[in-house]
């Protein structure tokens, strides 16, 4: 704990070696005949500290607890029920039924995510550049900037009732209309993290490609964009991991469903969160070894997305 | 440009839906909490209720933890540990909400909420917030699932900002003989007291907005109670647990709490920047 030299040790009786026989220092005793060694903050402030301190890594602990005690469960109940069958195969159509896997879930899933992806992330990118290098910091690009921002934290529940109000009353449930919703949730996460990344990129190397006779969009899309790629990847590869562990808007978008299906739209689809919330709201034990794994599965995947792309950040950091 | 036309696109579309809704019940949708989606009668209050209460008890829960464990890595902790704690604190913000519910029901619940509740309700239940019957499906147990939830992005940006400390005040501070905990008292919780604003606020913009766990543990009681141990519901939990069965003008009225809701974070959410905002250009 100390690699800092301990401030009781040094410096407090420095300023009145020479007062008067005992002076009261609002902190502690100092004062002629006492050697610095001897200067120590009162009991009190002591103990204040040592208090504090406890009090602080206790937090530390009890925020600690959730981590351990998520992963333990998620991971020790997940792989009672996960093994190949699970991987491979659909969900029975009784909840009480044992056996079967969330392979509908799965699927819809990556179709939505990735669908999500292929819509969000070139927009995205776009939407950056322009803010970065022709936007500026015209009040266009300030309402822009302002308005990703704040649908960053719009709940993802109202984006499900926004593409129901929009497109499932008109169309019906399906994949395309969950992708919808998930898009609208990845896109202002690449926008910002993209700009912040396009930020990065030194002038210097713009400079470079103008003096070599450039055209802008030259310049963007073979000078900006490369050096700005490993940490673009890494902001769309977190918002990948969060839509694919989005469960609220799906709820009113993709709806579920016990059935295997790759349809685009036309019939409702499932999706791994939401096997999981339907396994979490059912008594059936079944179920619920069911859901646990698909929780292991989900997390899994999840966590893949994250840290590979904290390693691809980590990696290529442009110079900062 | 399209982020904009979507968001307006957004409120123009849900608020469409709604307004029969808000036209009929007028101002009753947010000030009566009779819900009674069979006999046509739409009072969110409830809900309302609901949503404040369990973001306040996750806020009261979160806050102080956030706060201590940015404090803990910035100033505390032992180089060795840093990385690993930091590490372990992301994760809990990468975690799916539907896994935290999972989580919440199976495990919290009669491993810590229901035995939480029962202890409040027997010791502290002259107090009316926390009078019995206690139950761990409540406002309660909502609340500490979003307080989980919500520490780890109150933390990072909390630790973000008291890393801006400069090293120079720090020394500064233990030159004049402070104690750890003064310094800190003294010189990085004044410097950061806007950042942990702005971060809290943040966080209870995600609170206000979270849906699946609390879906799951908040009780699911269309009424209003004083008592934190009794089970209620919050905005978007009743969206999320009765739109499959709604129809007609109940859809019309889940989408209106959906609008209320919206306007709630979006005016949450613009305080937070602004006074993050503020904050940097300091």
């Amino acid at each position: 704990m100390n690699e800092r030299p301990d401030p009781r040790d040094a410096g407090e009786g420095l300023t009145v070696t020479d007062a008067a026989p005992t002076t009261r220092w609002a902190g502690g005793r100092v004062g002629p005949g006492l050697s610095l060694r001897e200067c120590r903050p009162t009991r009190r402030r002591l103990w204040r500290n040592r208090r504090n301190t406890g009090l602080i890594v206790l937090a530390v602990g009890l925020t600690l607890i959730p981590v351990v005690l998520i992963l333990y469960y998620i991971v020790s109940k997940g792989i009672v029920t996960m093994d190949w069958e699970f991987l491979t195969s659909s969900q029975p159509f009784s909840l009480r039924r044992s056996g079967g896997g969330f392979l509908n879930g799965l699927i819809g899933t990556a179709i939505m995510v990735g669908l999500a992806t292929v819509v969000s992330v070139p927009l995205g990118i776009l939407g950056a550049v322009y803010l970065v290098e022709y936007g500026k910091s015209n009040w266009l690009a300030k309402l822009i900037r302002f308005f990703s921002d704040v649908m960053t934290g719009v709940p993802s529940i109202f984006v499900g009732l926004f593409v129901y109000t929009a497109l499932v009353v008109q169309f019906g449930f399906g994949a395309l209309m969950g992708a919808a919703s998930l898009a609208i949730i990845m896109m202002p996460i690449v926008v910002r993290s993209t700009e912040e990344m396009l930020k990065l990129v030194p002038p210097e190397l713009k400079d470079a490609s103008y003096a070599l006779g450039a055209a802008k969009w030259q310049t963007v899309l073979k000078v900006i964009l490369p050096s700005a790629a490993p940490g673009i990847t890494t902001g769309a590869m977190l918002a990948v991991a969060r839509a694919a562990g989005e469960t609220a808007p799906l709820l009113l978008t993709a709806l579920g469903s016990l059935q295997l299906t790759a349809k685009l739209w036309g019939s409702p689809i499932q999706a791994l969160p939401l096997a999981i919330f339907d396994g979490a709201r059912q008594p059936f034990e079944a179920g619920q070894a069911r859901a646990w794994a698909g929780a292991l599965e989900l997390l899994i995947i999840v966590l893949v997305f994250t840290i590979v792309a904290r390693v691809v950040a980590s990696r290529s950091r442009i110079s900062r | 440009m399209l982020v904009l036309l979507v968001l307006a696109y957004m409120v123009i579309s849900t608020t469409g839906t709604a307004l029969p809704v808000f036209r009929e019940e007028g101002i009753s949708f947010v000030t009566s909490s009779d819900w009674n989606p069979s006999a046509g009668q739409f009072g969110a209050l409830a809900f309302i209720y609901g949503t404040v209460l369990t973001s306040v008890i996750a806020l009261v829960i979160a806050v102080p933890l956030s706060v201590g464990v940015a404090l803990f890595l910035t100033e505390y902790s032992p180089k060795r540990l840093r990385g690993p704690i930091g590490y372990a604190v992301d994760l809990l913000a990468a975690v799916p909400s539907v896994i935290y519910g999972l989580w919440g029901v199976f495990v919290l619940l009669p491993l810590f909420l229901q035995p939480a509740a029962d202890f409040l309700a027997k010791y502290l239940g002259f107090i009316p917030i926390f009078s019995g019957p206690p139950s761990g499906l409540s406002y309660f147990g909502a609340g500490v699932i979003l307080a989980i939830m919500i520490t780890p992005i109150i933390s990072s940006l909390t630790r973000e900002v008291f890393a801006t400390v400069p090293t120079a005040d720090r020394h500064a501070a233990y030159a004049l003989g402070a104690t750890r905990w003064e310094m800190v008292r003294q010189v990085v919780l004044p410097r950061g007291r806007a950042g942990v604003v702005g971060a809290t606020m943040l966080g209870l913009g995600r609170a206000l907005g979270e849906t699946i766990a609390v879906a799951l543990l908040v009780g699911s009681s269309t009424k209003i109670s004083a008592s934190v141990v009794q089970p209620g519901y919050t905005m978007a939990a009743v969206i999320a647990n009765t739109f499959a069965e709604a129809t007609g003008s109940h859809i019309r009225a889940l989408v209106g709490i959906g609008v209320v809701l919206f306007v709630m974070t979006i005016i949450i959410n613009m305080i937070a920047r602004a006074i993050v905002w503020r904050f940097n250009r300091i």
